[in-house]
């Protein structure tokens, strides 16, 4: 479904803060694989996500998404494939418009947009239904404006926003790390929902290692730029927080370089 | 009486500059400095035809035209260009002026005894003061009942969803330059049918009368908010006429009150410079109250 071959990114080259954040990353997944990405500080995770994304383009290599190249898409186009969560809450949603507008925008994402109503009422109340089983009870406050949200709530709603429209590929760019752990389980618990649910290919950011070990059918880690581990099936399955860190230490000839991952 | 009703006429003609204003500062929150140059703009353009003798509503129609390609140039400094926001302003205001001269091919053109958009009413028995009321009224109707429409729509949400948050209207699929170009030439658009519209109502043009008119706009948006404090859009925007009448009614007032009409921009700059960091300073001024009531 999402086919990274061999893609290269540097940052400000040629000048003082030139830094290499992505070195020949070449990746493939199927239809329904639940990546987690993981990596130390600078490891160039979110780099990966954003140059799938389109936030940026690369300098080398080609992104394709369900057999379309998307390499030289601008990011609005590409979005039309792409779910994306981001890990600030605030980036997610637009917080001065209400819960409804919001999903009525996502609704629409990849479609053109015309003089036809930004919102009607049959689809309030699909929208009714579907937060009623993030049980977060937000169903009754359709008309309020998201600003007023607690970040795990948008989280909640902007996850719900990404999988409204089913995206060929679901982004989450850790999507918990601003959250308290109680709100982040919850959080991750909904995404796992949607994802099996609307049987998603994903690719997920996290720093805590054992979310993820815990979560998804395949592990990739990154280091300096580069994937160095991709473990999965069964390998994935019995793997424990000890047995990557000893695996990165191999690869990678350095000790883990993630304080947030470590302690959490 | 007679300030009065001089006060709120004037009002009502602003109030579509007003609400031009609202849709850059507030909707798309970028200060867009374009609008002096497109008010005069409008005036030019409304100016120059019906001193020639054309139609007067053809003429408002042009004059709208014009503002929006210059609304429409700020946007592609700021979106294909990459100039920020308030630079791009300040450009193409700085060129309107040039453009506005060549427009009317002198600073001034006056229109006593020309016909104008008014006259209708005139002819209709009404004072010249009361005919600016009725069509006043008219537009600024018309204008909210649109916009409170279009913003309704996808396309209006999408700008919305931009001024809001760009990353996110981006990742939902929104080509955010197309809609801030969109915005920008609504938005300018107006300004200068507000243009056209005050220059028919005083009978004269003047490329200077651009000058200070985004403090003013934004003046009557912050009145407007703070005092009318607007709860869905369609009261949003009524807010916002209703404060470009309060605001031309204060004018009216420090002027009778015998403030030298020279300092007026110098009021209407406080003014919106305490308009704009009361918030701040009421921030301030709980978080002192709390902290008095720990030590308590």
């Amino acid at each position: 479904m999402l086919s990274v071959d061999g893609i290269y990114k540097t940052f400000n080259p040629g000048t003082i803060n030139e830094k290499v954040a992505l070195r020949n990353i070449c990746a493939e997944l199927p239809e329904g694989d639940f990546v987690t990405l993981i990596g130390g500080n600078g490891a160039g995770k979110s780099t990966f996500l954003n140059a799938v994304a389109g936030v940026y383009g690369v300098d080398h290599g080609s992104i394709r998404i369900d057999g379309m190249d998307v390499t030289r898409l601008p990011e609005y186009k590409r979005a039309a494939v792409l779910g994306r969560v981001f890990q600030d809450p605030m980036m997610g949603t637009a917080a001065n418009m209400e819960i409804g507008e919001n999903l009525a925008l996502a609704s629409r994402r990849g479609e053109h947009r015309g003089l036809k109503w930004g919102i009607t009422r049959r689809e309030r109340e699909t929208y009714r239904q579907l937060l009623r089983e993030l049980e977060l009870g937000l169903e009754d406050r359709m008309t309020v404006k998201v600003g007023l949200l607690s970040g795990g709530q948008r989280q909640a709603l902007a996850l719900l926003m990404a999988t409204l429209k089913k995206p060929k590929v679901l982004l989450l760019d850790e999507h918990t790390a601003a959250l308290d752990p109680r709100t982040a389980e919850k959080v991750l618990e909904i995404s796992e929902q949607l994802i099996s649910a609307n049987h998603l290919t994903t690719l997920m950011v996290t720093h805590n290692m054992r979310d993820a070990i815990r979560h998804g059918n395949r592990l990739i880690m990154m280091h300096e730029g580069q994937i160095i581990l991709d473990i999965k099936g069964a390998e994935k399955k019995n793997l424990t927080v000890e047995d990557l860190l000893e695996r990165f230490g191999k690869v990678s000839g350095e000790e883990f370089a993630n304080d947030r991952a470590l302690l959490s | 009486m007679g300030i009065v009703s001089g006060a709120v006429s004037l009002g009502l003609l602003w109030a579509v500059m007003t609400i031009g204003v609202f849709i850059s500062y507030r909707i798309l929150d970028i200060a867009d400095l374009t609008v002096e140059g497109s008010i005069a703009m409008g005036a030019a353009i409304a100016a120059r035809e019906i001193a020639a003798g054309g139609n007067p509503y053809m003429a408002t129609l042009l004059a709208l035209l014009g503002g929006m390609a210059a609304g429409l140039c700020t946007g592609l400094l700021q979106t294909r260009l990459k100039i920020p926001p308030l630079l791009s302003g300040i450009l193409v205001m700085i060129a309107l002026w040039s453009v506005n001269l060549r427009i009317m091919g002198k600073s001034n053109i006056s229109l006593l005894r020309m016909k104008t958009v008014y006259t209708v009413f005139e002819s209709m028995g009404l004072s010249g003061t009361a005919s600016i009321i009725v069509l006043g009224l008219l537009c600024v109707f018309l204008l909210i009942s649109v916009l409170y429409w279009f913003f309704g729509t996808e396309v209006g949400s999408a700008i919305r969803a931009t001024g809001s948050n760009p990353h996110m209207a981006r990742a939902q699929g929104i080509n955010t330059d197309t809609v801030t170009c969109l915005g920008l030439l609504i938005s300018n658009g107006l300004v200068a049918a507000s243009g056209a519209l005050i220059a028919q109502s005083q009978s004269y043009a003047d490329v200077q009368m651009g000058t200070g008119a985004i403090v003013i706009g934004l003046a009557s948006v912050i009145i407007g908010e703070v005092l009318f404090r607007g709860k869905n859009f369609y009261t949003r925007l009524i807010s916002l006429a209703l404060g470009a009448i309060t605001y031309r009614l204060i004018i009216a007032l420090v002027l009778k009150l015998g403030m030298p009409a020279n300092d007026l921009k110098l009021f209407t700059a406080v003014t919106v410079a305490v308009a704009l960091s009361l918030p701040t300073f009421l921030q301030r001024y709980h978080q002192s109250q709390k902290s008095h009531g720990g030590v308590e």
